[in-house]
């Protein structure tokens, strides 16, 4: 039974905190849903746009909100570590991609506020509160914003796919105990 | 074993991949995307940093007098008796900055009331009071068949026949182009929302309405100087000498759909004998050139509405926002 070595037991510091847990799900799926939807809504003439669109501004602002808490109990609450055997430069790879993944799940939603903003369009979120416009209206500025959350988009689309294409291979193919600790 | 597990990973990845890959080119989308249409409207040669439709216009600035007769029927705060300011935008139709004003079929009023707020709206307003036709694709279909052909760099007039043949919805757009005279000043139009849009009351009901921008009734007919066929911006000319002596005013006048008439059907008119009512006075104050005035940062999606108002399900309507959404997209990123 070697297989049986390989099997770690799981203790609490090798899992992530409740909280990351429940954000990092909750995320991963809001995020892949508003990605979907800019992509789509982007191209259509059809009469669903309006809706996407409101409804992808809305969910902004909620990922916005999310990302801001999850930061806060990224920083109080310890990460498991990864397994001893991973080289220094994979976890340095490993460790940058979260940063960078950080990075994009704030970017996106602050470009597009502000792009809103230079558009002079404030977001309205689910009709329960509006944000104000953040920038006076400018086309120059919406235009760099804009270009910054299509090109925003497709960095997280890659940075997600290679976390994804990491967290398998950890689960999968080597089986230690990186994936289980967002299970 | 280990190559199995290998290509589990692939497998997941690639399957999302695929389906990411599949919506960005265009899954589950019509023929007609934003992308296409105004590819449609610019042509091969774009005019850089100008809007793709109603290239030319100047900016317009003033404000809405509501007399709080339509505050019954939307809760809008514009409805309310009151004044909400304006920057608007005056055009004619085509992609042509420098066309020459008084050869063009449609002229426009576009507006962007209470700018900034949260309960901001804004309206593009046009000289037919319907659409040709009734969708995206059919609209599609109607700027393919006027389009010059590219061999001979002319309209081909049997294709423009062949179109409207074999599409029977744009006989009131014909009847209305037959009759209808361009004025001598753009402060003496008639401009259409043509869409339909609802009115959301207090009560919590639901008005499906029109409405145009008409002058009013004491606004002189005559331009103020006798407009000079060989000047490219003969209109513009007018209307800012009109504008530095008085006010252009307009009332904003809405018609009320019956229940028998489709408020998502916007090339068919509705009858003369709809309630209709005169919602306030639209002054405008100042027009300047665009180069000069605040309209040139403003895409007038029409569908920025204001609590009080929202979309019929009007397809053409719906088709709006994601084509100006494009072509505002790309004179933003040539501006760069």
């Amino acid at each position: 039974m070697t297989h049986h070595t390989e099997m770690h037991i799981m203790s609490q510091a090798d899992v992530y905190s409740l909280p990351a847990r429940i954000l990092h799900w909750a995320m991963a799926l809001l995020l892949f849903s508003l990605l979907l939807a800019g992509l789509a809504m982007v191209q259509s003439l059809q009469t669903w746009h309006l809706t996407l669109l409101t409804a992808h501004k809305a969910m902004g602002v909620l990922a916005l909100l999310l990302v801001v808490v999850r930061l806060a109990v990224r920083l109080t609450h310890t990460p498991p570590a990864l397994p001893d055997n991973l080289s220094a430069a994979q976890k340095h790879a490993a460790h940058g991609t979260q940063v960078l993944l950080y990075v994009a799940m704030f970017a996106m939603p602050i470009t597009g506020l502000l792009m809103q903003g230079a558009a002079g369009r404030p977001v309205s979120v689910f009709g329960l509160f509006t944000v104000p416009a953040l920038l006076p209206v400018d086309l120059r500025t919406y235009g760099l914003l804009r270009e910054l959350h299509g090109w925003g988009a497709w960095g997280l689309i890659a940075l997600v796919l290679l976390h994804i294409t990491a967290a398998l291979h950890h689960g999968l193919v080597k089986r230690d105990k990186v994936l289980r600790s967002m299970l | 074993m280990s190559v199995f597990r290998y290509a589990a990973v692939v497998l997941a990845v690639g399957s999302l991949a695929g389906v990411i890959y599949a919506v960005a080119s265009g899954a589950g989308q019509s023929s007609v995307t934003a992308q296409r249409f105004v590819n449609l409207q610019e042509g091969a040669k774009p005019h850089e940093g100008f809007r793709r439709a109603h290239a030319k216009g100047f900016c317009v600035a003033g404000e809405f007098l509501s007399n709080g007769k339509l505050a019954p029927y939307s809760t809008a705060q514009v409805f309310q008796p009151g004044k909400t300011g304006f920057v608007g935008r005056m055009s004619i139709a085509g992609t042509n900055p420098t066309a020459p004003d008084l050869r063009s079929p449609v002229r426009s009023l576009a507006l962007n009331l209470g700018q900034g707020d949260a309960d901001g709206w804004r309206t593009a307003m046009n000289t037919p009071p319907v659409m040709a036709v009734g969708t995206p694709e059919a609209f599609y279909e109607q700027l393919s068949a006027l389009a010059p052909d590219p061999a001979t760099g002319q309209r081909n007039p049997e294709r423009i026949q062949a179109f409207f043949a074999s599409h029977p919805e744009t006989q009131a757009f014909l009847a209305w182009q037959k009759s209808y005279v361009p004025t001598q000043s753009l402060a003496t139009e008639r401009y259409h929302s043509i869409n339909a849009f609802y009115l959301l009351g207090p009560k919590g009901q639901r008005q499906a309405v029109r409405w145009a921008a008409e002058p009013a009734p004491d606004t002189p007919a005559q331009p103020l100087t006798a407009l000079n066929p060989d000047d490219p911006d003969a209109l513009q000319a007018e209307f800012l000498a009109r504008v530095k002596q008085a006010p252009a005013v307009f009332d904003l006048i809405f018609t009320l759909a019956d229940p028998t008439d489709n408020e998502n059907d916007p090339t068919v008119p509705w009858p003369e004998s709809r309630p209709t009512v005169v919602a306030g006075q639209l002054l405008i104050r100042a027009a300047q050139p665009e180069t000069k005035g605040q309209c040139k940062d403003i895409n007038f999606d029409p569908l920025v509405l204001p609590t009080g108002m929202a979309a019929t399900d009007d397809p053409i309507l719906r088709a709006r926002s994601a084509a100006y959404a494009e072509s505002y997209r790309r004179r933003a990123r040539e501006s760069l």
